[in-house]
């Protein structure tokens, strides 16, 4: 398994720890009343399961699984890969702090840092395509 | 990797690109509000990545991967069938955002889309089976 598929890999699972602890937090607000940064945390937890997880998850193996982009460079460009796996983790971080801050504090800073984050994140998603398109074929 | 294989995941791709856009826009729209309209896109977003891209994927994956009967992967017009049914269930879905059919777009949509995973089901349980069989 190459390196950065490793660390695709547990990062996300990592993510799956904590977003699975983020639902247990707000499965908390039916019985208490949550603080309102963490009772603003539900699209946050939606995303660490299915960006920081599941769609990193499958980066991860498909950069290592896919058939091969050439005999020099089989894996497409891995430091394109590299660079994806940076603006996703940065993105996804920056809206995972943003996110619920923005919910209770009216500074512009937070709606910044939240656009910069669909911003690291968007940029990710289309290299992520873009490095895997020519490694889909037939045989 | 076969041919279905390759359209299956190419769409995948194709939706994950769209759905990352949609959600960039929506998640900076949450930050900066200058088009509150965007907020529309939300469904769509949701339709294009869990179906268009994450069960699109899973399908186009599973019928490259799944054992097969010696070179043969067994009756593969229901997992071509599949490939057309889940296309039209996300399109119908997707309709929404551009037109308002009152939410039948979204169920027939949906009946595409049981009926796309009926059909894949149908190709693929065979050939969930032990080695050597």
């Amino acid at each position: 398994m190459p390196t950065l598929t490793r660390l695709y890999v547990k990062t996300s699972l990592l993510y799956l720890a904590a977003a699975l602890a983020l639902a247990l937090v707000l499965a908390l607000a039916q019985t208490t009343k949550l603080p309102a940064l963490l009772a603003a945390a539900g699209p946050t937890y939606f995303h660490l399961f299915l960006v920081g997880w599941a769609t990193q998850l499958i980066m991860g193996i498909v950069f290592w699984m896919f058939p091969k982009w050439s005999k020099e460079r089989p894996r497409g460009n891995e430091r394109l890969a590299a660079v994806v796996y940076g603006l996703l983790n940065v993105g996804l971080l920056l809206r995972v702090v943003s996110e619920p801050a923005r919910a209770v504090s009216p500074a512009a800073l937070w709606g910044w840092l939240l656009a910069l984050s669909a911003l690291l994140q968007w940029l990710a998603g289309i290299g992520f395509v873009a490095n895997t398109w020519g490694r889909v074929k037939e045989r | 990797m076969p041919r279905l294989s390759v359209w299956f995941i190419r769409l995948a791709l194709a939706y994950l690109a769209t759905g990352f856009t949609f959600g960039a826009l929506l998640l900076a729209n949450k930050g900066l509000a200058f088009a509150p309209l965007l907020w529309r896109l939300r469904p769509t977003h949701i339709e294009l990545l869990l179906v268009g891209w994450m069960v699109q994927l899973a399908m186009g994956v599973a019928f490259w991967i799944l054992p097969r009967f010696q070179a043969s992967r067994g009756d593969v017009r229901p997992a071509w069938l599949a490939l057309a049914l889940i296309n039209l269930g996300i399109g119908l879905v997707a309709l929404g955002l551009v037109v308002d059919l009152g939410g039948w777009n979204v169920v027939a949509g949906r009946l595409a889309e049981l009926a796309a995973v009926a059909a894949f089901a149908w190709h693929a349980w065979p050939r969930i089976k032990p080695i050597g069989q």
